[in-house]
């Protein structure tokens, strides 16, 4: 039975759609740019490689926790032991990717992002989209975008521990402090990135203050409110640009540590 | 200056009707409302549009133009290339009526099934205060002229006439949200109501209302994702419902 825009009753129009502008390239620039990052970062986290070089570490393998990780990188220990699946042992980065990957994943950006570009749920407004059924975010598995706040406080933890790797940064090659190089701009422009992506979330805006019924009774809370709405109508930018920011830190990294390039000290 | 402007307009009824291309005369500084009316002067006496205000602000020239959920009166003639042939039919999420008019009464059904503001049982008529600030926040979505261009673009009733019964629509979201925002309202529910009854679960933030509203309300932004989040507090945060439970807090019910 003909649905949608070719219901009954609605003017009887042949198109999906009859826009003339290329509603068609943001999507599939959105889909080359996420496809890209999601190749290369299935890459990097199954290499078990390349992500750690006195004093610079790899935001996909920080904090390094498995007792496979190599001398020198876990920040917090090795609370976890070596496991292997198949044969092949399990790379460290599996071990806390799942954190900012569910929080990208639940983002109220990335949302509008991908259910547009990968699932044409709708692919461009006004364009009809080719499903027949649609229940939304009401059910399982797409309910549990609700727990982006749970993700939201993980994200917190790791812009903390992505923080501490770029100070660490301020090191030489001998551990020694007082010096700074290519490598310390590019941990804290990551990390720069991630507090801005974080700041402008729309869970962080509405647990300062948008939860509340009365902005007067709550002087300060409605002052950081107006100031993490100011961060929020970027957070689109800071989305891209994090995501950015974490893929070019690792390849960087990664780059260094397999001696491709040097790190740069300017002190 | 005048130019020669190239129409395609869809005419018919609810059970037929096409495109038809007209030609008809534009003068400088000319909003595609008015060459609707000129060949409804000149070419088609029995073309039928709704118009009232021409001047955005009464939301009833809502028709689509090349596509794009759009008021005619705000839409410049100007903006469109010299050759460009513009198509304009009747909003495609609700049923027509005849031409470019269409049956637009499911959004009073819907606002029919809003609960109304419920003022505290203390306060007499004109007693009621309010902070600058906490008036500030629904002035926003004050601003809504009910053109339903969001309700049209929204895939969930548009691509998916069987939502219609349990889903209220961006418009009517906007209108939960300044109630539920409103310190003095004393209905305590409207996050489950919203939840449940009205279908804010439906919504998959693609912000295709945002995009249209000629008012340039962030109808996303402000009033969806602050009451999914509010939705969140009550229904998926276990934490969160202990927290109010154990502190007697009130506000997130």
């Amino acid at each position: 039975m003909a649905t949608g825009v070719f219901s009954n009753g609605r003017a009887k129009i042949a198109e999906r759609t009859l826009r003339t502008d290329r509603w068609w390239l943001q999507p599939a620039f959105t889909v080359l740019v996420l496809f890209s990052f999601i190749v290369y970062a299935t890459f990097r986290a199954f290499e078990n490689a390349h992500y750690f070089v006195e004093p610079l570490i790899s935001p996909f393998y920080s904090p390094c926790l498995s007792t496979g990780c190599v001398s020198g990188s876990s920040l917090l220990g090795q609370p976890l032991g070596v496991y292997h699946i198949f044969g092949m042992m399990i790379s460290p980065s599996l071990f806390i990717l799942i954190f900012p990957l569910g929080f990208r994943m639940t983002c109220y950006y990335y949302r509008k992002a991908y259910y547009r570009s990968f699932w044409f749920s709708p692919p461009a407004c006004a364009v009809a989209e080719p499903h027949s059924k649609y229940t939304g975010e009401t059910r399982a598995p797409l309910i549990m975008q609700n727990a982006h706040r749970w993700f939201f406080y993980a994200g917190l933890v790791f812009n903390f521990i992505l923080t501490i790797d770029a100070i660490l940064a301020f090191r030489n090659e001998h551990n020694q402090w007082g010096h700074m190089s290519v490598g310390t701009l590019v941990l804290l422009a990551n990390a720069t990135f991630l507090w801005l992506y974080s700041a402008s979330c729309h869970t962080c805006r509405h647990t300062i203050g948008g939860r509340l019924r009365n902005f007067s009774k709550h002087p300060m809370r409605y002052k950081l409110w107006t100031w993490v709405s100011i961060l929020n109508h970027k957070h689109q930018n800071f989305a891209w640009v994090s995501l950015f920011g974490v893929a070019l830190a690792d390849l960087y990294v990664r780059q260094v540590s397999a001696g491709s390039i040097t790190n740069l000290y300017f002190f | 200056m005048a130019r020669k402007l190239n129409l395609r307009i869809w005419r018919g009824n609810s059970t037929d009707g096409g495109l038809q291309n007209v030609t008809v005369d534009a003068n400088e500084g000319e909003v595609v409302l008015d060459v609707i009316h000129r060949v409804q002067a000149e070419q088609m006496n029995d073309l039928a549009v709704r118009w009232n205000c021409k001047a955005g602000k009464c939301g009833s020239c809502s028709m689509e133009i090349n596509g794009k959920p759009r008021l005619a009166c705000m839409t410049q003639v100007a903006s469109f290339e010299e050759e460009e042939t513009i198509t304009l039919t009747p909003l495609r999420a609700f049923p027509v009526i005849k031409d470019l008019v269409t049956d637009v009464s499911f959004n009073y059904k819907k606002a029919m099934e809003i609960p109304a503001y419920e003022a505290p049982a203390d306060l007499k008529p004109g007693e009621a205060r309010m902070a600058q600030v906490d008036v500030e926040r629904s002035q926003e979505f004050r601003k809504c002229i009910e053109c339903f261009l969001c309700q049209d673009t929204c895939h969930v009733i548009r691509d998916h006439e069987e939502n219609k019964k349990s889903f209220a629509g961006p418009r009517f979201f906007i209108r939960i949200a300044e109630l539920d925002m409103h310190p003095l309202d004393m209905l305590r529910n409207r996050k489950q109501k919203a939840q449940e009854e009205h279908g804010l679960g439906m919504c998959n933030i693609t912000k295709c209302c945002t995009e249209v509203c000629p008012e340039h309300i962030r109808i996303t932004d402000n009033a969806i994702i602050p009451m999914k989040e509010r939705v969140v507090d009550v229904k998926y945060d276990p934490a969160r419902w202990l927290g109010s439970k154990i502190r007697k807090r009130d506000g997130i019910l």
